[in-house]
């Protein structure tokens, strides 16, 4: 069975960096797979790359990370203007981001239109597991 | 606003000293993208030797490379640099993904070990490269987060970037689609393994970092 947990930005907004990457991490380690509102800074997901690496082990693979942001393919002047005015609004509230746990999660594909999940099958995992 | 002037004094100092010492120029992407060949390829032409062994599997550079003083010459400009080998970025690594390639387990672990080790040496170095050379393996997803990811962090350090498209010579490769994936950067497709390409590559780099 797989897990969503659906994160709302105001959940991290108010988290200092170190605090929204460990929180994410303990939610991904508890098998869960996140769909974050919105997006971390380009640091926070070195950061998180970071941490699953310390993390990993025996029982930890590591993790699927996909962001989706909404862009426009040639963007005229006045959507440049108004995306632009979105994301001083908004910051990084725009878009959404999946991390699952590679366990879980063999790959996430984006298209860029689109998201393919690529699951485990549970048969391996259940052989695996003997 | 702090970073912001932070980030202008580090480049005002960085651009006063770059020409004073050798440039650090950083070998950065996925795994198994050919940074090592092209590293190879790179000091083959301009030292006659090679810089790292290469291999089929994922994560065979699994440390930092570094190759001092390097000088090339093209149309009368010559540039000076260290190279920087990095293992690949990635956001996992399974050791039973080596013991598929035939890997005793104790092999495979203890790769898998090194190889995560790898990973943060390379993240941890980011900041002490002067330019960096994206390697993307063409044939591949180039919307894969990890790519994102290492060139939004590139961007916000201000370092000029690179972007390669290697393994032209196969079938697959599509610099359409990297190029689509990154507008914002002109790509230089090459076969850092026969060659293709690599004076191309060449004009670019001296554009970049020169």
């Amino acid at each position: 069975m797989l897990t969503f947990r659906f994160i709302p930005y105001y959940e991290i907004e108010n988290l200092s960096s170190a605090r929204r990457v460990k929180k994410l991490m303990d939610i991904v380690k508890g098998n869960s797979i996140i769909l974050l509102e919105g997006r971390l800074k380009a640091e926070e997901e070195k950061d998180l790359i970071e941490l699953t690496m310390e993390e990993i082990g025996p029982k930890f693979k590591g993790i699927e990370l996909a962001v989706i942001y909404p862009e426009q393919k040639n963007p005229q002047f006045f959507d440049k203007v108004k995306h632009g005015m979105i994301g001083i609004l908004l910051g990084d509230r725009v878009g959404f981001t999946i991390i699952g746990p590679a366990n879980l999660v063999k790959e996430i594909k984006k298209d860029p239109d689109k998201v393919q999940f690529f699951v485990e099958e549970a048969r391996k995992k259940k052989k695996s597991s003997r | 606003m702090i970073d912001v002037f932070k980030r202008f004094v580090n480049k005002l100092f960085k651009d006063i000293f770059r020409k004073k010492r050798h440039v650090k120029l950083g070998l950065y992407g996925p795994p198994n993208a050919g940074k090592t060949t092209l590293a190879n390829r790179i000091c083959q032409d301009w030292l006659g030797e090679d810089m790292g062994k290469v291999s089929n599997i994922a994560h065979e550079t699994r440390e930092i490379q570094i190759k001092e003083q390097i000088h090339i010459k093209s149309n009368g400009k010559e540039l000076s640099f260290n190279l920087v080998d990095t293992p690949g970025i990635a956001t996992k690594i399974d050791y039973e993904d080596f013991m598929k390639k035939g890997m005793k387990e104790k092999e495979a672990k203890k790769r898998a070990k090194e190889a995560t080790k790898g990973v943060i040496d390379s993240i941890k170095w980011l900041d002490e490269m002067d330019v960096v050379i994206v390697v993307l393996d063409a044939t591949e997803d180039p919307y894969s987060q990890v790519n994102i990811t290492i060139i939004g962090n590139l961007q916000a350090r201000d370092i000029p970037v690179l972007l390669v498209g290697n393994k032209v010579d196969l079938k697959k490769a599509s610099l359409k689609k990297m190029q689509a994936a990154f507008p914002q950067y002109e790509i230089v497709g090459i076969s850092a393994k026969y060659g293709n390409n690599v004076d191309e590559f060449y004009k670019a780099l001296f554009k970049v970092a020169g």
